[in-house]
């Protein structure tokens, strides 16, 4: 064995990096001392735009507060993830076991939920609350005891829409969705009261997310359909948009509810005009005129300029985000603070929780899912020219089970519900 | 022959190391004859397996090695699973490239195409939690990984053989093709892999009583299976069919005429790089808990690239030192700069190592330690490729 | 018949026969589907031959595998999308797209890729990581958003009153008319001009070319920029029909790259008859099997490679 000078500085070297790994960025605080939220979006990937409008919709929450709540100052601990549950989970362990976080918003996509609601059953001393995910599954199947959900999921969401449809005349109605969970819980909020009026649903396109190509999808609307609910996000919804009116189809068109969020709504083109007139459901509606709402828009134009990367009217995605670290900080007041004994009487405060947010009052369910409101919207030109949504009606307490009692309810999926 | 092939003749291999080397510094040690090899340990009375660790072992092997085996019990919990364990899983995929690219001389994108497969064999075969539906098969993990790993082998030796039949240049275009294309088919395919969804809980077996998701035992078991694949690798390569592929890789023509099977060696090389990095596949879809189209997409193919040239293709070892620097750059780029710029980060780095430094880290290292280390006897060359 | 005359009818008949089958149940089935899936096909293929033609140009005679042909592609489409939101028109935008990416096609070649000639392998490394930093640079300055570019006035809406079809898009139509004409273009190119023939004669046996006294630094050059030109031309065309969005990069390389290698490398027509199977193939499993249209694909790329390595119109090295 030989002891030699390259010996000597490869120990070292390891050494040094065994002592920075070994002993990473610990450290206790005490009571009294900053509280660490850890806060997850996609900041990259398909949902980027969305990502980065929920996290100035966090922002503001903390911002309305001064940076303090529960009489402790808060510390925001960011990461980002690309719509892709290991990517999430990734940085989701980092901001938990690496950063320690006490508290973890996040993520924004429905798949990046459901993992991290099974990593949350690993780490029982941090208390999880979502972002922006909205997957059934999340809270309905195996939900986890320190998951909470303050904003109300995909198939809330288009609860109401089922009866506009109906009254507007719509008998026969083709699909149009992504294949993923999302719009499977959306398409559920439609069909389930839709075909329960007597509609039908005669063909379901489910297309690749980030699929470009929709020609072959619009060559198969068939002739006699009334309408299409178009449930896609982001830029499949522009494609979609673009191509269906150069192909000359000319059926009015429902849209899901990040079909006509402000991130498609603002998309750089000028033929989103074909938009106008497009019913649709979600949590949120732009020209909504409850006082809260107004106030909320406002806080949101003030903080957020348009010039600095904030859009025209805070999206779904910034709602969402904002209400649940709303509910964060609420919570931590009503505790003042106090995150002792595993968290208990946080979450206990959380599961009471009465959150009052911009569009209405929330509260959680016994699988700490969110019960709250949904707005019929239709989307209209307003002044100045940009596109925004209008409040057709309103629907409070809305549930997860969407009315239907708990042991018939199946989570939507590619073929459930079905009434063709 | 093309000025091209001669030059590209002349930069590797035999070629390369035949060419003299500097002329040493007056007081220097010069031999013209190698030193006789003495075996220091011949006349004594130890038992022959311990004969044969003195002889193949130095200090810094069992330094490394018991820093390896104490490291999860200093480290937290954090940094030994997701920091350690997964550069070790990553490492060994990217062990499979380093293997089929620097000892076999072909560059395959699709090593995470097969790591990949492995991956989804062993969810769609094994315990997952698809959903409530019933994706997954559920038979018993000691019939599920073998199955996975001869899958994905199999399929590895069929990609090489769709692969091998051209010039070099093109095997990279055909790897890449074809990872694409395993992309697209688990995106859009549902019944058999569950599209953009892909499968989730996908865990480690419970074996023994213990729980092997768990930090320290999911570290151990990396670092097991990383260990075999890195000792398997620096076997095989002085083995006869190793130096016969090293050979097929430096010169086929002088091969085939030589009466050596070049088609043979190279696919036979495809199937154990396969192997390689089916291990290390299950064993990363492990560490996830979860497999999905993203695993497979463009993004991952070419990481594992940036990860194996990273560490430098020329050692075994430079696999792992890639995994590492990869992992550390991933998951602290967003403490340092935007996270959403960390693509931006890794694409320097890499046209850095490719345009300066184009046997990675190692290469950076052997650059060092010539420059500032003892001077070497010139009994000892250093040929460009280790056998 | 002879053996190879023989071989031919049965590979024919073996291809040919399924296809014919499929055709006669698809137009009995429904014939508006079938006709509209197969302009569709035709369509999208034009869009692939001008960006693969590129790609192939550059395979060919350089023996450099571009990865960041993709890339040059994005550059093409945003920096079109720039100039007609600046100017409003449109054929600015493709000559602004055109130029754009050959000027950084030709930075590339020159002042990176020349210096390491005869190193392949290097040189697609580089070109790999060329592309991750290109994509994230325009990652950074467009932001993940859906930019949209406005067909030209005259091409928009659709042509309506067409027999069967009833409508269809005169955008997509036109992309059928921009692969002939930029087809035509590129024969002219290759085979009517001194260029050409000294492309075509690098195709065949670069060292040769350099000692007949070509100079082959420049050659290398000028193909270069005209492959990325097309990449960015290919760009400008697609952000109308696809829109821009991070990620266009991956699916037209990936394009690009079955359709070199199914129809051979260093060859425009081969480019083209690899850019209609592809096309078609992909939009008829879109249309019929939405779940199964990547495997049409792959038993394309593998038959192909399988049997005729070098592609349909590829030479022996």
């Amino acid at each position: 064995m030989r002891v030699n000078k390259r010996f000597v500085v490869r120990s070292m070297v390891a050494a040094a990096a065994l002592a920075v790994g070994a002993f990473g960025a610990g450290g206790a605080f005490a009571q009294g001392g900053p509280i660490k939220i850890g806060l997850l979006a996609t900041l990259e990937g398909p949902f980027a735009a969305g990502g980065a409008d929920g996290m100035r919709g966090a922002e503001l929450a903390l911002m309305q507060r001064g940076g303090m709540a529960g009489g402790r100052k808060i510390e925001i601990v960011k990461a980002s993830s690309n719509a892709n549950p290991d990517v999430a989970v990734n940085a989701v362990r980092k901001l938990v076991e690496q950063d320690k976080v006490d508290i973890m918003v996040g993520p924004l996509s429905g798949s990046e939920g459901i993992a991290v609601k099974d990593y949350s059953k690993t780490q029982p001393n941090v208390t999880f609350i979502n972002g922006g995910s909205g997957a059934q599954a999340t809270t309905l199947v195996n939900p986890s005891p320190n998951f909470f959900r303050f904003n109300t999921e995909g198939a809330q969401w288009m609860v109401g829409l089922g009866k506009a449809a109906w009254d507007k005349g719509y008998k026969r109605v083709m699909v149009i969705a992504e294949d993923y969970a999302f719009p499977y819980s959306q398409v559920q909020g439609f069909m389930a009261e839709f075909c329960r009026l007597g509609g039908k649903v005669p063909v379901k396109a489910w297309v690749p997310l980030g699929g470009k190509d929709y020609a072959s999808t619009i060559a198969r609307i068939p002739k006699d359909v009334d309408a299409l609910l178009v449930v896609l996000g982001g830029a499949d919804a522009v494609n979609f948009l673009n191509q269906y009116e150069a192909a000359g189809g000319d059926k009015p068109m429902m849209g899901g509810s990040i079909t006509v969020s402000q991130d498609v709504l603002n998309y750089r083109g000028k033929r989103r005009d074909s938009l106008v007139g497009t019913i649709s459901a979600g949590p949120l509606a732009d020209a909504f005129d409850g006082a809260d709402w107004k106030a909320f828009v406002a806080d949101y134009k003030k903080n957020f300029p348009v010039d600095k990367g904030g859009f025209p009217s805070p999206s779904l995605f910034a709602l969402v985000y904002y209400t649940n670290m709303k509910a964060a900080l609420d919570a931590l007041d009503a505790v003042k603070g106090d995150l002792s004994g595993g968290q208990a009487k946080y979450r206990e405060a959380l599961s009471k929780l009465e959150l009052k947010m911009p569009t209405g009052t929330v509260k959680l369910d016994g699988n700490r899912q969110a019960i709250g409101t949904t707005f019929v919207t239709e989307v209209v030109k307003d002044s100045k020219g940009e596109l925004t949504t209008r409040v057709l009606r309103k629907v409070d307490n809305v549930d997860q089970t969407l009315g239907i009692p708990k042991d018939q309810f199946k989570i939507g999926s590619r073929d459930e519900p079905a009434c063709p | 022959m093309s000025a091209a092939y001669w030059r590209r003749a002349m930069n590797t291999g035999l070629a390369a190391a035949a060419r003299p080397l500097p002329l040493p510094k007056a007081g220097a040690v010069t031999a013209s004859t190698p030193a006789p090899v003495i075996d220091p340990y011949e006349a004594s009375d130890a038992p022959r397996w311990l004969k044969f660790l003195w002889r193949h072992l130095a200090a810094r092997h069992v330094f490394v090695f018991a820093l390896l085996l104490i490291y999860p019990f200093v480290a937290t919990p954090f940094f030994t699973f997701q920091i350690a364990a997964q550069s070790l899983a990553l490492g060994l995929i990217a062990l499979s490239l380093t293997f089929l690219g620097g000892y076999g001389g072909m560059v395959s994108l699709a090593q995470m195409t097969i790591a990949g497969i492995a991956g989804y064999a062993v969810s769609i075969l094994g315990v997952s939690g698809a959903s409530g539906q019933a994706m997954s098969l559920a038979w018993p993990w000691w019939v599920v990984v073998p199955f996975a790993l001869v899958i994905a082998t199999t399929v590895a030796a069929l990609i090489g053989w769709l692969s091998v039949r051209t010039e070099g240049i093109y095997t990279i275009m055909i790897t890449l093709a074809i990872g694409v294309a395993f992309y697209y088919l688990v995106l859009q395919n549902y019944s058999v892999f569950n599209g953009f969804q892909g499968f989730q809980k996908v865990y480690p077996p419970t074996v023994l009583g213990i729980d092997w998701r768990s930090p320290v035992p999911f570290y151990f078991l990396v670092l097991f299976w990383s260990l075999a694949g890195y000792l398997f690798v620096k076997w095989l390569v002085r083995t006869p069919f190793g130096i016969a592929l090293q050979g097929v890789r430096d010169n086929p023509r002088r091969m085939a005429a030589l009466g050596f099977n070049v088609t043979a060696h190279r696919v036979a090389a495809y199937a154990v790089a396969g192997l390689i990095a089916a291990v290390g596949g299950i064993l990363f879809t492990w560490y996830n808990g979860l497999i999905s189209p993203n695993s497979v997409g463009t993004g991952w193919l070419i990481n594992i690239l940036v990860i194996a040239v990273l560490g430098g293709m020329r050692h075994p070892i430079g696999a792992f030192l890639g995994g590492i620097v990869f992992v550390l750059l991933q998951t602290f780029a967003i403490d340092v700069i935007d996270r959403e710029r960390f693509n931006l980060v890794i694409g320097v780095v890499f046209l850095a190592i490719v345009l300066f430094s184009p046997d990675g880290l190692l290469g950076l290292w052997a650059k060092l330690r010539s420059r500032f280390g003892p001077r070497q006897a010139l009994v000892s060359p250093t040929p460009r490729r280790q056998a | 018949m002879t053996r190879s005359l023989r071989n031919r009818w049965l590979l024919a008949l073996l291809v040919g026969g399924p296809i014919v089958v499929f055709s006669i149940w698809a137009l009995v089935d429904n014939a508006r589907l079938y006709l509209l899936t197969l302009l569709n096909g035709l369509t999208l293929a034009s869009l692939y031959f001008i960006v693969a033609a590129g790609f192939t140009l550059v395979f060919g005679l350089m023996r450099n595998v571009n990865l960041a042909h993709g890339s040059l592609y994005l550059v093409g489409g945003y920096v079109g999308f720039t100039i007609a939101e600046q100017t409003g028109y449109w054929i600015l935008a493709m000559a602004g797209g055109f130029l754009a990416a050959a000027v950084l096609g030709l930075l590339i070649q020159v002042l990176i890729l020349r210096h390491m000639q005869g190193q392949d392998l290097r040189q697609t490394m580089v070109t790999i990581g060329l592309s991750i930093v290109i994509a994230d640079v325009l990652l950074w300055i467009f932001t993940g958003q859906v930019h949209q570019m406005e067909a030209p006035e005259w091409l928009q809406g659709p042509i309506r009153d067409i027999p069967v079809i009833r409508a269809y898009s005169a955008y997509r139509l036109s992309l059928l008319g921009f692969g002939i004409a930029i087809g035509v273009f590129l024969w002219w190119l290759l085979n009517r001009t001194r260029i050409g023939t000294m492309i075509r004669a690098g195709v065949d046996d670069r060292a040769m070319l350099a000692a007949a006294g070509v100079n082959v630094n420049l050659l290398f050059a000028i193909t270069f920029m005209l492959g990325a030109g097309l990449a960015g031309i290919g760009g400008v065309i697609g952000a109308v029909e696809l829109s821009m969005v991070p990620g266009e990069d991956t699916r037209l390389l990936l394009a690009s790259l079955i359709v070199v290698i199914v129809g051979g490398m260093g060859s425009v027509v081969g480019a083209a008859i690899g850019a209609v199977i592809l096309g078609l193939a992909e939009t008829y499993g879109l249309a019929y099997a939405p779940t199964y249209s990547v495997v049409f694909t792959f038993v394309i790329l593998v038959l192909v490679l399988a049997f005729r390595p070098r592609g349909i119109m590829g030479k022996a090295a």
